[in-house]
Parts: structure tokens; C-alpha cells; sequence
């Protein structure tokens, strides 16, 4: 049964602009490396936390939007806290509602790039 | 008799009395045709929360049931993700 999950994770701010893209493309390659089809993949920044995790007060938001197994969120997971540079993370699945308003606000982007 | 039921109608008030005229509360996500609550828009979630950073009921807000729940799963993620704070005073 393949599902499509979205997975949102913040990284510690200690971290440089080229470390952090190399945790987001160790996570995305392991998503592909077991078998997820990776829909998209959306950098928020850093930003501030309403309150303290880890005695950090910001962090870089990342998320991941991808198909796959279900299976393979539990791996996703296990992977995620034996990571220590991320400090939070929340994965869940889709509902057809979610679905509809992601691939529809993924083709407005879309449009404005190409009115651009 | 008749002088008194006369005299009863022509009552005046120095404040003319408040007549309440109560305004319909709706459910917005079914006045807008919005189908998901996105918990990534604090902004948004905010009308639905009090000073103290607690969800609001559904008797305040006309929230129908559908998205009520909807509502508090997505506040509930905010939450988790440090977007909306547990407690607070002074949200707004």
C-alpha cells in the first residue's frame, strides 16, 4: 500500500548553510535509496521558535513530501533520532483533502515561475 | 381604563431600549469551501486560539464538528513543530 507522507524536521542552528543542505540530501537520498518517490522538497529557513527545544530558540524547518510505504516511516523515524542535529521532527500521512491542497498550491508556484 | 392602556403606549424612554439583533454565527471553512486546515499558516490558526494560547470552542467560534476537529489536530501540529506556543499569556 503506498501512501504519500509528508515529514517536517528542524535542525539545530548551529549549523552552516552547506552543512544543512547536506543533512536534507542525506535524508532525501535515503528516502530514495528505499524505494520513496520524492515529491517535493520545501526549505523554510531558520526561523524562531515560539518556545525553547534543547535550549535552542531558532531552527532550520525542513520538509519532505513523498510517496512511499508505510513501512518505511518507522525507519524514517529511528533514523531521525539517532540524528542529533535535528532537534524535532513530525511525519504523517496525507488525507485526499491535504493531497488536493499541496498539488494545488505546488501548481500555483508553478504558474508564477512561468509568468515570471 | 382606556386613558391608562393609552398612557401605557405612549411610554417614552430617555434611552431607547436595545432591541438584539443577533448575528448568525457560521462555520467559515463551509462559507469559504476550504477542505484542509493547513497547520503550517500560525497566522491563521491564531483566530481560533485565546489569549492563553487554548483552542477555542466551538460555541465561540461556529466552527462546524467536520472542522472543529480538524482545526484542533492542525493547532495541535503547530504546536509539536514550535509554531504555536503551548502557554502563553498575551498571544494577541
Amino acid at each position: 500500500m503506498i501512501n504519500q507522507y509528508e515529514t517536517v524536521f528542524i535542525l539545530t542552528p548551529v549549523l552552516s548553510d552547506a552543512q544543512m543542505k547536506e543533512t536534507v540530501s542525506k535524508f532525501t537520498s535515503y528516502l530514495k535509496e528505499n524505494g520513496a518517490e520524492i515529491v517535493r522538497v520545501e526549505n523554510w529557513g531558520l526561523r524562531k521558535l515560539t518556545y525553547p527545544i534543547q535550549k535552542k530558540t531558532t531552527g532550520f524547518y525542513n520538509l519532505i513530501e513523498f510517496k512511499a510505504e508505510g513501512t518505511l516511516l518507522d525507519k524514517l523515524e529511528t533514523e531521525y533520532r539517532r540524528d542529533e542535529r535535528i532537534i524535532r521532527f513530525l511525519s504523517f500521512k496525507l488525507d485526499k483533502y491535504a493531497i488536493e491542497y499541496s498539488t494545488k498550491k505546488r501548481n500555483m508556484k508553478t504558474a508564477k515561475k512561468i509568468e515570471e | 381604563m382606556a386613558n391608562s392602556t393609552q398612557n401605557q403606549s405612549e411610554i417614552r424612554y430617555l434611552t431607547p431600549p436595545s432591541v438584539e439583533i443577533k448575528k448568525k454565527k457560521y462555520c467559515r471553512f463551509k462559507k469559504n469551501g476550504i477542505k484542509y486546515v493547513d497547520y503550517k499558516d500560525p497566522e491563521f490558526l491564531k483566530k481560533f486560539l485565546n489569549e492563553q494560547g487554548k483552542i477555542l470552542p466551538r460555541r465561540l467560534t461556529g466552527t462546524s464538528l467536520k472542522y472543529q476537529r480538524k482545526v484542533s489536530i492542525a493547532i495541535k501540529r503547530a504546536r509539536h513543530l514550535a509554531l504555536l506556543p503551548y502557554v502563553v499569556d498575551m498571544l494577541k
